[in-house]
């Protein structure tokens, strides 16, 4: 991938996020390295224990205990995330970086009204003043498309349904214009109508804005209408990362590959056999030796188990970590 | 006001399940004294034909977990019909009902929730066959044997715990606990959407040579449209409480008849950026209201994105045969 320029907005380098715990260290980050330039839209796809949450918490300098951020930089708009302390850290979150969750009830206080919630979001900012801030509340829950914001500011998270609690907390995500916008699966918890109107305003956030936006996923069909870049991850590692059109066109790791064949998808005829990837996700405090994905993989050779592949362009733009990739594998659509 | 429904909702030879003009309302407190009702279903007919997959698609509060609860009769229906292999399960009671429920099993969503984390899935598995008083220990054991081998469980972990497996082993455990009594009919309750990914195949595979091995029919339960269509023969599109639609699969999806299928259908991101830039999007605003609160006339017609006519905010439209197989409830049917 190009090198660090005026447009790269988040560089992610060698970052390892580890857990100690009784049967041994939890690997749940291991070497994962990224960038995303401005106005720019990444989608991390990954199951779970891929490490893709935990990849964005640590972006954040959010990590739970007991895990810890044991190597790598995390380098935004200049500076280290790493090596900040918690006072730098909690003054870049929120307000030059923002977070959405899947579940917003979580995230918003039930007793306190929605539009208070936005206002305090920006009131513990220093990007706008009180008086600023409070104009900014009705507008800004107009443009994640809330109808009748001025009442709808001075209500509680029940009266919200699930789809407009999702729209509140991207109010809030948005409301100190950040330039990056983590999203932490925002549409798995909704139903399949308001997720297309959420992914919509999303679109239309990044377009407008020019808000860079990652987007953490297991749905592979949501990553391809909003994102233009996608990385695989699996069991801490990126296993392919590239163009979403490439990527999803001619995968070269059989992760994404088996992925991919494994959705039925909306547009096609049924009775084609899904394919299937064997067994489950490695044992993070216990993985294989080799590549981590090599028990579960249809495409191995010897080499597999015993040596990891590096992640390594294998086309312009696009990165695998495979010793065997798809291009090389005759016939496989039959088989 | 309720519509002259047809009698026989989308026909089909040799029905194995009737269900006729099925409703289940609760009663919801509102206040200290008051209470309203919540019309889960409201007159839902439809038939399932033998070997036959119906999926069954709906959005939160479409009623369509409700249904599938009255239809295997864990829940009683408020009133309507469920026939089954030609009996109506709703006359019948005592032995003879336990006797019909055997032959009906349920699959549920949440591997974790509806097994017991204290019972070894040995115990899980033959739970059925001790309930019904089937075979003697020694048979129950080689029929558990039987149904986790053809599950793809190993029968040797026959005496290990639920958490012991994971996500998908766990399904197969409920999978295997309802085919243990040899169903012929098996309701599954959003089977795969608790799962990652990567297991989802698996189980949707399981499901399709449990289907072939033993001639099942399946009603299948799912938000999720991609999967119904990779699973399903025919679709039935439920909307606050009714089937607004009910078609061949293919055809449904091709060509949608209610303005409804046909959001729920451009709503479904396609794995392909391709295809998604390409796509013509009929976005709807809004969220369902709740049941509590059905809209007056075509319970659709406030978020409805084609053209809306008086009729739509006065007369509920009936579900009708539109063409051989396809049935819609809209005044426009097909006219979008």
């Amino acid at each position: 991938m190009s090198s660090a320029s005026g447009r790269t907005l988040l560089q992610v380098e060698d970052l390892k996020t580890w857990f100690a715990s009784s049967s041994g260290t939890v690997k749940a980050v291991d070497g994962v390295s990224f960038e995303i330039n401005r106005g720019e839209t990444l989608g991390i796809v990954g199951e779970s224990g891929s490490g893709k949450s935990m990849t964005a918490l640590s972006v954040l300098k959010l990590v739970p205990d007991p895990g810890r951020i044991v190597g790598g930089k995390v380098m935004f708009e200049g500076e280290d995330i790493v090596k900040m302390d918690e006072s730098e850290a909690r003054e870049l979150r929120g307000n030059r970086i923002a977070m959405i969750f899947q579940d917003p009830m979580t995230s918003l206080n039930p007793v306190l009204r929605v539009g208070f919630q936005v206002e305090e979001a920006m009131d513990s900012h220093t990007k706008y003043n009180r008086k600023e801030a409070h104009q900014r509340i009705v507008p800004l829950l107009r443009q994640v498309r809330i109808a009748s914001p001025e009442q709808r500011a001075k209500e509680y998270p029940h009266q919200f349904s699930g789809g407009m609690r999702q729209r509140a907390m991207i109010a809030m995500g948005v409301s100190n214009a950040p330039s990056l916008l983590i999203a932490d699966e925002p549409t798995t918890a909704l139903d399949v109508t308001v997720q297309s109107q959420v992914i919509a305003l999303l679109r239309q956030l990044n377009r407008e804005q020019g808000t860079a936006i990652i987007l953490i996923t297991h749905n592979m069909s949501v990553v391809a209408s909003l994102c233009k870049r996608i990385m695989v991850m699996y069991a801490g590692r990126v296993v392919e990362a590239g163009e979403t059109r490439q990527v999803f066109k001619n995968p070269q790791h059989p992760y994404t590959w088996s992925l991919l064949r494994s959705i039925p998808r909306i547009d096609s005829n049924r009775k084609q056999r899904l394919v299937t990837i064997s067994g489950n996700p490695p044992d993070l405090s216990n993985p294989p030796p080799g590549c981590k994905f090599h028990p579960r993989c249809r495409f191995r050779v010897g080499r597999c188990s015993v040596e990891e592949p590096p992640l390594e362009e294998v086309e312009p733009g696009k990165d695998a970590r495979c010793w065997v990739l798809m291009r090389n594998v005759e016939n496989v659509e039959a088989g | 006001m309720k519509q002259a429904e047809p009698d026989l909702s989308a026909t089909v030879p040799q029905p194995v399940v009737r269900v006729e003009d099925i409703t289940k309302h609760f009663s919801v407190r509102q206040g200290l004294f008051g209470s309203i009702p919540l019309k889960a279903v409201d007159g839902v007919s439809f038939q399932i034909g033998a070997q036959e997959t119906l999926g069954l698609v709906g959005e939160s509060g479409s009623g369509k977990s409700t249904l599938a609860r009255v239809i295997v009769q864990l829940q009683p229906a408020t009133s309507g019909h469920v026939h089954f292999e030609g009996k109506d399960l709703t006359a019948l009671r005592g032995e003879t009902l336990r006797r019909m429920r055997q032959r009906m099993q349920m699959i549920f969503q949440d591997p974790y929730g509806s097994l017991n984390p204290r019972q070894t899935v040995g115990t899980i598995i033959s739970q059925p066959l001790r309930n019904f008083g089937i075979g003697t220990r020694k048979e129950q054991e080689a029929r558990v044997a039987e149904v986790m081998n053809e599950c793809g469980l190993n029968p040797n972990f026959v005496g290990r715990y639920p958490h012991e497996f994971s996500g998908g082993q766990r399904q197969r455990v409920g999978i295997a606990r309802a085919l243990a009594l040899r169903p012929t009919f098996i309701v599954a309750d959003e089977p795969v959407s608790a799962l990652d990914v990567s297991i989802q195949a698996q189980i949707v595979n399981l499901l399709e040579d449990l289907q072939q091995a033993h001639h099942l029919t399946y009603l299948f339960i799912a938000h999720d449209l991609s999967v119904v269509r990779h699973l399903s023969d025919r679709v039935a599109i439920m909307y606050l409480g009714k089937v607004v639609e009910i078609a061949p699969s293919g055809e449904l999806y091709e060509r949608p008849l209610h303005p409804y299928t046909k959001v729920l259908l451009s709503s479904i991101p396609i794995p392909d950026p391709d295809q998604e830039a390409l796509r013509e999007q009929a976005r709807v605003e809004g969220e369902p209201p709740s049941p509590t609160n059905v809209p007056p006339g075509c319970r659709f017609h406030p978020r409805c994105p084609i053209a809306k006519f008086p009729i739509c905010s006065t007369e509920e439209p009936p579900l009708v045969e539109k063409s051989r197989g396809r049935w819609a409830a809209c005044h426009f049917a097909g006219e979008f």
